[in-house]
């Protein structure tokens, strides 16, 4: 009874605890997308820039390959519109690639260093950065399909398909970016991260449907596709050309992608705690 | 532990991967309200300290307390009390100095008018209040290294860490630099921990320092109790040849003592045989010559009056059959202090660690 007794304020203090440092994790988490917003404000330019390729590619690739769709096989009527959700994809990857680059500039500058004497959360740095991935990913998804709507690309599953195609996007990209922040974190050069970011990429964009339906890739690449997360994201996302969306498929690559996403959050988590070992 | 005792450094160890030991074992303690220097070259372990001290990184053993808080029990609880300004000025370019300043503050819980108000202050206490809402890629180093200051201090801390606060600042920014320092201790009653490998600045500033060499401390005191073990000149003789290379191997054993204590000789029974020929050769001088050693053709020694003692030497080595290239006499400077204290001159001791 005593036991129960004096255990409970001890309890309830540790909840506390629990709650002001998820508090403060949200609260320096904001702090630091709010940095990197501004910085983006400033150089509005560099928000341009990354929209550039994902434009060609919709726009040209689009209009080049525009008789792809009158392959027989081919299921949807628009190659525009079977494009777009695998653009966005595609665009989340690229971005998300260059995510550790922060981490690295900040490692240069002695920012890093300052940023973990300071009483907030470690894990608010991470979040602060993929935080402010999701963001951008947002943006650039929703400009993306306005240019395929504007080039004549129609989704007949509606807002809600449309909404759970840039949530699998931004989960992708979230995966990615811790990715490209434990690389950061590790090799703590900037040409190793984008290195492997390029590496990476375009390999893993092919070996998918981003540009080309299942049922037209060769066997090889299908079946490499089938454990590939650009894939899991472009095959949720093409929902949004069905009038009938299985969400049974969307819930699936999405929760594949969350497990992906936490797993390599904590890589991440894990890398940041080699860099300060051996600050 | 005692309450004013602001840091309490107890058996510091530290080693890197690839087995780069950076301290081996290192203990001191800062009263409250003082500043206390580390001096030393680069390598020496001043670094690493203040990184664990700053909760920064860890030690593989040993303890450490800051404002009576334990450094590796509770990290959390020691940032609050302290702050840091690292060796490089780390400033976020893209922003401007206000929004550096309120972006710490608010790692700190600072928000609100408050944090408004303390931002002015400082931008105003370090000179930029008209800078301040410029992108700092604009600011000078000297600019940048002011604002690194204020970021340091913005949430009132108890205790002040500054690595190499003053390095790469041009005479102007440093003199800037020390009148802050110096009122920071003064009228603030801030704790102040520097690490320097400038002779003047630990003189200027500390209270009391300590002279790190290899992972450890090898002196302590006031730098007037340091300084006053280093009267006099330093003489510094260049013998035309390297008396240990030439020495016959049959030298008198009476001195290789002596020899191997004094440190630095070209190595092992010919160095110690060098130094005693030399120490011979001098005989006469006796008396006037402190710490003599040799270090391959350098010679050096410790005497009242430089200017006086030199030609004796000259003439006394000539007599000996020693041919001389040059000799030179100096103030005490840090490669006196440091070779007094850490048996190798300052920059040798830089050159051998890269780090």
């Amino acid at each position: 009874m005593t036991q129960t007794y004096e255990n409970a304020p001890r309890t309830a203090a540790a909840r506390v605890s629990a709650g002001t440092s998820l508090a403060a994790f949200l609260l320096d988490g904001s702090h630091f997308v709010g940095r990197q917003v501004r910085a983006l404000l400033r150089q509005p330019a560099f928000l341009v820039i990354t929209l550039v390729q994902p434009v060609i590619w919709l726009l040209l690739f689009g209009q080049l390959f525009k008789r792809v769709s009158e392959i027989p096989g081919f299921a949807t009527g628009s190659y525009v519109a079977f494009l777009t959700p695998g653009i966005v994809v595609m665009t989340a990857l690229f971005s998300s690639g260059w995510a550790g680059m922060g981490f690295i500039i900040d490692m240069e500058r002695g920012v890093l260093n300052r940023f973990l004497v300071t009483p907030a959360p470690r894990g608010s740095l991470i979040a602060g950065n993929l935080g402010y991935l999701a963001l951008t990913s947002v943006i650039q998804s929703l400009i993306i399909i306005g240019l395929g709507l504007a080039t004549g690309a129609r989704f007949p599953g509606g807002p809600g398909s449309l909404a759970a195609l840039i949530g699998c996007a931004v989960l992708l990209a979230a995966a990615f970016g811790s990715f490209s922040n434990a690389l950061a974190l590790l090799l703590r050069s900037q040409e190793s991260v984008i290195s492997v970011a390029q590496l990476l990429v375009l390999p893993l964009s092919f070996l998918s449907s981003s540009l080309m339906p299942e049922n037209l890739l060769p066997g090889w690449i299908h079946g490499v596709a089938r454990f590939n997360p650009v894939n899991w994201a472009v095959v949720a996302g093409r929902e949004t050309l069905h009038q009938d969306v299985d969400w049974g498929i969307v819930a699936s690559r999405a929760s594949w992608l969350l497990l992906l996403a936490l797993a390599c959050g904590w890589l991440s988590t894990r890398a940041f705690r080699a860099y300060q070992r051996s600050v | 532990m005692p309450a004013d005792r602001a840091i309490e450094v107890r058996d510091l160890v530290k080693t890197y991967p690839g087995d780069v030991r950076a301290l081996a074992g290192i203990s001191f303690a800062v009263p409250a309200g003082t500043v206390f220097g580390l001096l030393g070259p680069n390598g020496a372990g001043k670094s690493t300290t203040v990184k664990i001290l700053t909760t920064l990184t860890r030690a593989d053993s040993g303890t450490a307390t800051v404002a009576g808080i334990d450094v590796g029990r509770q990290p959390n609880r020691v940032r609050r009390a302290i702050g840091c300004v690292f060796q490089k000025a780390a400033v976020d370019l893209e922003a401007t100095g206000r929004e550096n300043l309120v972006l710490q503050g608010r790692l700190y819980g600072l928000h609100g008018g408050g944090l408004r108000a303390r931002a002015d202050e400082l931008l105003g206490r370090f000179g930029l209040a008209e800078a301040a809402d410029r992108i700092t890629r604009t600011y000078s180093g000297g600019m940048q290294r002011k604002l690194d200051v204020a970021m340091g201090l913005v949430h009132r801390p108890r205790v002040l860490f500054l690595d190499e606060p003053t390095t790469g600042l041009d005479p102007e920014a440093r003199a800037e630099m020390w009148t802050e320092i110096n009122r920071l201790s003064t009228a603030e009653g801030l704790t102040v921990l520097l690490t320097t490998h400038y002779l003047d600045e630990a003189d200027r500033l500390a209270d009391r320092l300590a002279i790190v060499d290899r992972g450890g401390i090898v002196a302590e005191g006031t730098p007037e109790e340091l300084k006053s073990e280093l009267r006099g000149d330093a003489i510094v003789v260049e013998l035309a040849a390297d008396l240990a290379a030439t020495a016959p191997a049959t030298a008198t054993a009476a001195g290789g003592g002596a020899g191997a204590a004094a440190g630095g000789g070209a190595g092992g029974a010919a160095g110690g045989a060098a130094l005693e020929r030399v120490r011979g050769t001098l005989a006469g001088l006796n008396g006037s010559l402190r710490e003599l050693t040799l270090d391959g053709r350098t010679l050096r020694a410790r005497v009242d009056s430089g200017a006086s003692a030199v030609p004796a030497v000259l003439a006394a080595l000539d007599a000996g059959g020693i041919p001389v290239a040059s000799a030179t006499v100096a103030r005490p400077s840090l490669d006196d202090v440091y070779l007094r204290y850490a048996g190798r001159a300052f920059s040798a001791a830089n050159a051998e660690e890269p780090r």
